[in-house]
């Protein structure tokens, strides 16, 4: 099987490279882009996973327009001038004409300009953050909600649910981290908390035990973290270590079994609170769909059921639209809805979903989380 | 101090570089002022004092690591910036050890971690070897800048190397020492977590032998004699060559002393993790003086004391800022360091 991928791959990269796209032009190709290594790369893993599965079976039933689709894999490590780089091989070297991607909203957004200016349809099956659709671009779309929605299910949790006075506000300084957590502070300020810390860490840094005595030190009675699990890990581990006691609130940066790992134990993510997308695992449309994923012996947690309905729209507006083309396909998507494996989903005119669920999920002591 | 400042004042407005040398100083140190909120019980504060201890475990670490580009600098003149990756590498042998370990059925703490310790300080000692052997010997009479670019490309190799052994995925243990104590000071109080002890008492023994192996053993007379002079060591029947593997050998072997206790007390690294904490090292050692070994552990003190205490008293988001403009400040007054020798040219 891998073999057989390899060959297509390598008779691909050849007659690219000699331009003879004869070859080419007989799949319909897609771009799955993502941090494939780095700090991030479990995110990735899920994209390419749920991206694979999806175009596996959709290939089975027939394919778009009659032809395969294939995945062209792109690593941009959730950086955002690589993200610009492998956008624009994707673009002129692979010639895809969609693509599923990309992870970090600070990716994502210099990415799908782009794609853009190509004419490309693209859909993002985890940025957040609001800018991705608010900059007029016809054919981007999301898979997943905004982190302005996510941040007023935040807040509101923190002071209807928690009932805390005394909230403290870390971020990553990413387009990412620190806009979900000006968007939950924006919230928290409006039900009339004003927090009693807001600050940033570094990505890449391991210690943040400073910024832990001062949480300490300020009396919060929850964290709210604005970031990913490679921080959000040691993190949460260095306020137990310290006798901090605060909720640990954060978003959908953390929805990986891997902060486990990041936390050094099941011990220290316990209690962990978190806002995601309504378990598409418990519906029924996918039911078929995840038995294949555990089949196959892996779990499709986080957005790997986001990146197999990604593939899915796209492949409905391809053939809704009876072609590739960029503009056709984002029109067809704007005006109707896709059965897809987390339900019917239709998007309005920005490429924003129409109804989006956030809800709140805990970590338990077993180290896996549920939806409260 | 009297006189460095009459000097300034004589020179001032007819030496331009000197002037923004002045301004710049004054500047900076009336903003470190400016931004540091004084208590009036700043010393007796818990909170002060949980920084110290978070700043103190930080800089340790930051000093062994800083050790080894001190040590190279010190004998061949050059930056080692593969120095980092091998402290990367030393985290994976880390966890690499205490799995084997355990997979052999040994439980106790102390036996684990002091397995971990021979194993992971034998491995990366011979991975300093090596990579001194590969990429910086051939290279030993070329131009000063060859080494240079070895070095990062050596640095890029390692990164590689392991992420495509190990996974690009972040990595980690679980935790080994549970448990900590606590002091009630004021109102408030101190949390020392077992590991956090343990790091400070073994980067304090790792030094300590590093001291006397370099003041009192044949092997530290061979490298300082080396340091000083390299061909009048030679003529005196050293095998420098010998003396520079060895030097590389004790570096790699302090990278791996921090990379196990990082590994202890963070739990969790990735093939990236030897860029952020290698730049900050080498910065400890620039500060302390680079080319000397009390140097670099005071450097490495500092500079995790002064950042611990800045996020703390006046915001984490600035920490690197204010970590810098303090070695800026410092490079202003004392550009060999603070416990370096002032480079003099060899004729």
């Amino acid at each position: 099987m891998s073999k057989i991928h390899r060959n297509g791959f390598l008779a691909l990269a050849v007659s690219s490279a000699l331009g003879l796209s004869s070859f080419a032009q007989a799949d319909v190709l897609i771009g799955v882009a993502g941090p494939m290594t780095g700090a991030n790369a479990a995110f990735g893993e899920q994209f390419w996973r749920g991206a694979s599965q999806a175009a596996e079976d959709i290939n089975a039933a027939g394919g778009v327009n009659g032809e395969k689709i294939k995945l062209i894999r792109a690593d941009d490590a959730c950086e955002p001038k690589q993200a610009v780089a492998v956008a624009n091989r994707l673009v002129d070297s692979d010639k895809v004409v969609g693509v599923v991607g990309h992870f970090c909203s600070s990716s994502t957004i210099p990415a799908s300009e782009v794609y853009d200016e190509a004419g490309i349809i693209s859909i993002t099956p985890g940025s957040t953050n609001p800018q991705v659709t608010e900059r007029g671009f016809n054919a981007e779309f999301r898979m997943c909600g905004r982190d302005d929605q996510q941040g007023i299910v935040a807040g509101d949790y923190i002071v209807d649910q928690l009932k805390a006075q005394k909230v403290a506000i870390i971020h990553d300084k990413d387009t990412y981290g620190q806009g979900l957590a000006d968007a939950t502070r924006a919230q928290l300020n409006k039900r009339g908390v004003k927090e009693v810390l807001y600050e940033g860490l570094t990505r890449g840094e391991k210690d943040f035990n400073a910024l832990v005595t001062k949480v300490r030190s300020s009396g919060a009675e929850v964290v709210y973290f604005g970031g990913l699990h490679a921080e959000a890990g040691p993190l949460v581990r260095q306020m137990r270590e310290q006798g901090v006691t605060a909720k640990f609130v954060s978003g959908d940066g953390i929805v990986t079994d891997e902060l486990v790992t990041t936390a050094g134990g099941a011990q220290y993510v316990n209690g962990v609170l978190m806002t995601f997308g309504a378990d598409p695992r418990l519906l029924p449309d996918g039911k078929a769909v995840i038995e294949k994923f555990r089949a196959n012996g892996y779990e499709p947690e986080g957005y790997t059921l986001y990146s197999y309905a990604s593939v899915q729209a796209l492949a409905a507006a391809f053939n809704g639209a009876g072609s590739t083309d960029g503009e056709e396909a984002a029109e067809w998507l704007k005006q109707n809805s896709v059965k897809t494996v987390m339900g019917e989903k239709s998007w309005d005119q920005k490429g924003d979903l129409k109804v989006s669920d956030y809800v709140m999920y805990q970590w338990g002591p077993d180290g896996k989380y549920k939806q409260l | 101090m009297e006189t460095a400042r009459g000097m300034r004042l004589r020179l001032l407005g007819t030496c331009p570089v000197r002037f923004i040398r002045l301004v710049l100083s004054c500047s900076l140190a009336s903003l470190t002022v400016h931004l540091f909120p004084l208590r009036e019980n700043l010393i007796v504060d818990g909170i002060f004092l949980q920084q110290l201890i978070n700043g103190l475990t930080l800089g340790s670490v930051y000093g062994l690591i800083a050790i080894g580009y001190t040590m190279v600098y010190g004998i061949i003149g050059m930056i080692n910036f593969a120095h980092g990756d091998v402290y990367m590498v030393s985290a994976y042998l880390a966890a690499i050890g205490i799995a084997l370990l355990s997979f052999f059925g040994f439980e106790s703490f102390p036996f684990i971690i002091f397995g971990t310790l021979l194993f992971t300080i034998a491995v990366t000692g011979m991975y300093g070897y090596a990579i001194e052997r590969i990429a910086y010997k051939p290279l030993r009479n070329s131009t000063r800048l060859a080494p240079l670019i070895s070095a990062i490309g050596m640095s890029l190799i390692l990164q590689n190397y392991v992420q495509i052994s190990q996974g690009a995925r972040q990595q980690g243990i679980p935790t080994m020492l549970d448990g900590a104590l606590r002091f009630h000071i004021g109102e408030g109080f101190v949390q020392l977590t077992y590991t956090k002890l343990f790091i400070i008492v073994a980067s304090i023994a790792g030094m300590l032998i590093l001291t006397y192996i370099i003041k009192y053993t044949r092997l530290g007379r061979m490298c300082r004699a080396t340091q000083q002079d390299r061909k009048m060591a030679q003529i005196l029947g050293i095998n420098t060559d010998r003396v520079i593997s060895y030097v590389f050998v004790i570096g790699a072997a302090m990278a791996a002393l921090a990379g196990v206790l990082i590994t202890l007390n963070y739990g969790t690294f990735d093939f990236n993790a030897g860029f952020i904490i290698g730049i900050k090292a080498f910065t400890a050692a620039v500060l302390g003086g680079i080319g000397s070994l009390p140097g670099a552990m005071l450097g490495g003190i500092i500079l995790g004391v002064a950042e611990a205490q800045f996020s703390g008293l006046v915001n984490s988001d600035f920490k690197d800022v204010f970590a810098f403009s303090l070695l800026v400040t410092i490079m202003i007054f004392r550009p060999q360091g603070l416990l370096g020798k002032p480079q003099v040219a060899k004729v």
